[in-house]
């Protein structure tokens, strides 16, 4: 009977939660099932899950009018750049703050953040005339630097969590084992910080990947990424939701390729520490 | 910049350098052919490709302008030593985009597509060119006397109009046939609400009317603005004080309230121009009062279920003398900012000139040509033919005074908005209080007493009033 009741459970929990995911998944899967219809079975009152007449036509429209692999590129640039020199920038700074805190740890730590409490329009004007004048406009370099400052807070809060789990224990024992501080960081604690780093990683990725307010604002051509190569196919008047899907699956495929095979180490990152 | 047989000489010092260090090893090449190579590349990296002019032009996302995009080709074989790159947005981030480049004067745009709201605005702000050697072929005189006084100011050319719209009913032929009603052609409004009452049928899925209701300055206000006009409203008296706590408004509110309750369709509060034509061209409104570009959609077979059964009328009145209908224009322009004016208004004057349209025609069809910014358009034969409703179009937007928009005389300029910079702040906000009545949240009389003191508050603060 007990048994009974517990396999119930199990495959109520178990619908369940495939129901959460289909709800989560299913507004991506719309838009690509929308990518695929032509504009009229887009807008179609009631709209057609799986039979309709299937076409490419809109993704060969989409690769005819823009230049997809120039967003796409600006987009691996500008997302990699900013996410490598962030990084760069946040292991010693999430470092120091980890293993050697002082007094006014704490504060810093807050006012960082608080530098994320500010909407990004507030100092649009003022970024928009600083990068005028030193010629950042639609330069990758300007985005890399604008969204690399933008994720920093985040970049070091999860590393500083991340590496405030790292037992010091473990660095003590290495030390009287005679480790130098190279060595120290090399063998005993990359290897246990590399899940938190690659999540970071993979967050400030993505991250940097969607950010569409500075990267739609500081770009006109050159540097546009795909945020702008999908912000192209929106319009207020006109029949446009099919080629908006097509537009917007190409933007997210390489991101969400990337995601599927590194989806371990995102869950495992995301909750590295939390199960003492 | 060095003459290009110098440039290509250390770009082979680079080659060779670079074929040099692959053959003999890293290790072998000397500082000097190092430091070399690096020159060479950064020389290399410093020069543009070629001495020409490259345009930027930043344009919404509307179908002309894509087929705009389209036929630059033609324009660079004409002028070899213009390139042009597009910025294609989004209406509202274009608009957000634009202005701050243009109020920082970044110059990143050399070509803005922007309507006819901003022209007078940015035209007294200085942050226009006006346009003044369109050419001698160009023609001014032919375009639409309305849509050439909207993107006008002081006598001067600010922007070149590229398509015209106004406002006007669409309707459902063989559903008015059946109920055996007959639209005028030009209907009043007690005749379009009846009309909309026969015709629902809300088991079948088929509503009389269907209108804007989401909120935003240029959606539901939009065309509740231009009903204002027709019921004798307006949005400030001549000195500025807001009027919506006058019978007018007040009157206006409620017909559209109880008309779209009535027989609009269900959560009509958050429909714009897209959902409307969705649900129009799947048959389920009878009649729909929007952009007269909507007209091309509708009737077009590949896009509509309806196509061969859609007539037109001008927008209804109450016979004060003001049609309910709105102009509107796209019009292109060359910001303050720009160093390229010269290719910068051949451009413009290539893309809205009456060869453009004749371009258009022969590589897509009298259909598709931009419609709405000139007079010989309408006289033309073989567009007429082929466009049902050119002749209300022209007749929609001839009805249409931006500079004499309402019954009662106005301080402002504009039929659906008033030219100010603050409108698109207050057209949002007095939006969403009526976007809210209709939905129900909130009652007409609370929704406008709130539009009329958040109205208030942002003028005083602008200084209109005291």
């Amino acid at each position: 009977m007990a048994r009974m009741a517990t396999t119930r459970r199990v495959a109520i929990s178990t619908a369940a939660a495939w129901l959460f995911g289909f709800l989560i998944f299913f507004p991506i899967l719309w838009m690509v099932l929308a990518s695929f219809k032509t504009e009229l079975e887009a807008f179609a009152i009631p709209p057609s899950f799986l039979f309709f007449h299937w076409t490419t036509e809109n993704y060969a429209t989409v690769q005819e009018r823009s230049d997809y692999l120039l967003h796409a590129l600006n987009s691996i640039i500008i997302a990699g750049g900013s996410t490598v020199i962030a990084l760069l920038i946040a292991i010693p700074a999430a470092w120091s703050m980890a293993f050697s805190p002082t007094k006014r740890t704490k504060d810093i730590l807050l006012w960082m953040l608080s530098t994320k409490m500010m909407p990004p329009v507030g100092v649009l004007v003022p970024i928009y005339l600083i990068y005028k004048t030193f010629g950042l406009l639609d330069s990758r370099i300007g985005l890399v630097f604008i969204l690399c400052l933008g994720n920093l807070p985040i970049v070091i809060w999860m590393l500083f969590t991340y590496f405030k789990e790292i037992p010091r224990d473990i660095l003590e024992a290495a030390r009287m084992d005679g480790a130098t501080i190279g060595r120290e960081l090399v063998y005993v604690l990359t290897p246990m910080a590399i899940p938190g780093l690659a999540s970071t990683l993979l967050l400030n990725l993505i991250l940097a990947w969607n950010e569409a307010f500075w990267t739609l604002n500081l770009s006109t051509s050159n540097a546009a990424p795909l945020t702008t190569f999908i912000a192209s196919y929106s319009s207020p008047e006109g029949l446009f939701w099919a080629k908006l899907s097509a537009a917007s699956t190409l933007a997210i495929a390489p991101i969400l390729v990337l995601g599927w095979f590194s989806q371990k180490q995102l869950v495992r990152g995301l909750t590295f520490g939390a199960v003492k | 910049m060095p003459p290009l047989d110098k440039r290509r000489t250390s770009f082979e010092h680079t080659l060779n350098a670079w074929a040099y260090a692959q053959k003999r090893g890293l290790r072998e090449v000397t500082v000097k052919k190092i430091l070399g190579a690096v020159c060479g590349a950064s020389v290399l990296l410093a020069v543009p490709a070629m001495a020409e002019t490259t345009l930027t032009i930043a344009t919404v996302n509307n179908g002309d302008m894509i087929r705009m995009q389209g036929l630059t080709g033609e324009f660079t074989k004409k002028n070899p030593d213009i390139t042009v790159k597009w910025v294609t947005l989004e209406e509202n981030v274009l608009r957000q985009r634009v202005t701050t480049d243009i109020a920082t004067k970044g110059g990143q745009f050399d070509v803005l597509t922007i309507g006819t709201y901003e022209v007078p605005i940015w035209a007294k702000k200085g942050w226009l060119v006006p346009l003044a050697n369109l050419g001698a072929d160009y023609d001014i005189a032919d375009l639409l006397p309305k849509i050439r006084d909207a993107v006008s100011a002081d006598g001067k050319l600010y922007a070149a109009p590229f398509y015209g719209e106004s406002s006007m009913v669409m309707y459902r032929t063989d559903l008015f046939e059946k109920a055996g009603l007959k639209m005028p052609e030009k209907p009043t409004w007690d005749f379009v609400i009846d009309a909309a009452k026969k015709l629902t049928d809300k088991n079948g899925g088929t509503y009389g009317i269907c209108l804007r209701g989401k909120a935003g300055w240029g959606e539901n206000m939009a065309f509740l603005s231009a009903m204002a006009n027709s019921y004798g409203a307006r949005w400030f008296d001549e000195k500025w004080e807001p009027q919506f706590n006058t019978p007018e408004w007040k009157t206006t509110l409620t017909t559209y309230v109880n008309l779209m309750k009535e027989a609009g369709p269900p959560g009509a509060s958050s429909n714009g121009f897209n959902e409307n034509l969705a649900l129009f061209n799947a048959g389920k409104c009878a009649m729909w009062i929007d952009a007269t570009v909507a007209a091309s959609f509708v009737t077009n077979p590949k896009d509509s279920k309806v196509a061969d059964k859609v007539g037109f009328a001008l927008a209804p009145n109450t016979g004060l003398g003001k049609n309910a209908n709105w102009l509107w224009a796209w019009n292109l322009a060359i910001p303050a900012g720009s160093k390229k004016t010269e290719a910068a208004e051949k451009f413009i004057a290539w893309a809205t000139s009456k060869d453009y349209t004749k371009l258009v025609a022969s590589k897509e069809g009298w259909a598709n040509v931009p419609p709405g910014t000139r007079t010989s358009l309408y006289q033309n034969e073989d567009y007429l033919k082929v466009a049902p409703f050119a002749k209300l179009t022209l007749a929609s937007i001839d009805a249409a005074d931006p500079n004499k928009p309402t019954v009662k005389p106005v301080p402002y300029v504009g039929v659906q908005y008033a030219a100010i910079p603050e409108f698109q702040g207050i057209g949002t906000q007095v939006g969403q209080q009526f976007s809210a009545a209709l939905a129900g949240s909130t009652s007409v009389d609370a929704a406008l007493s709130a539009a009329q003191s958040s109205t208030e508050r942002e003028m005083k603060r602008a200084g209109y009033i005291k």
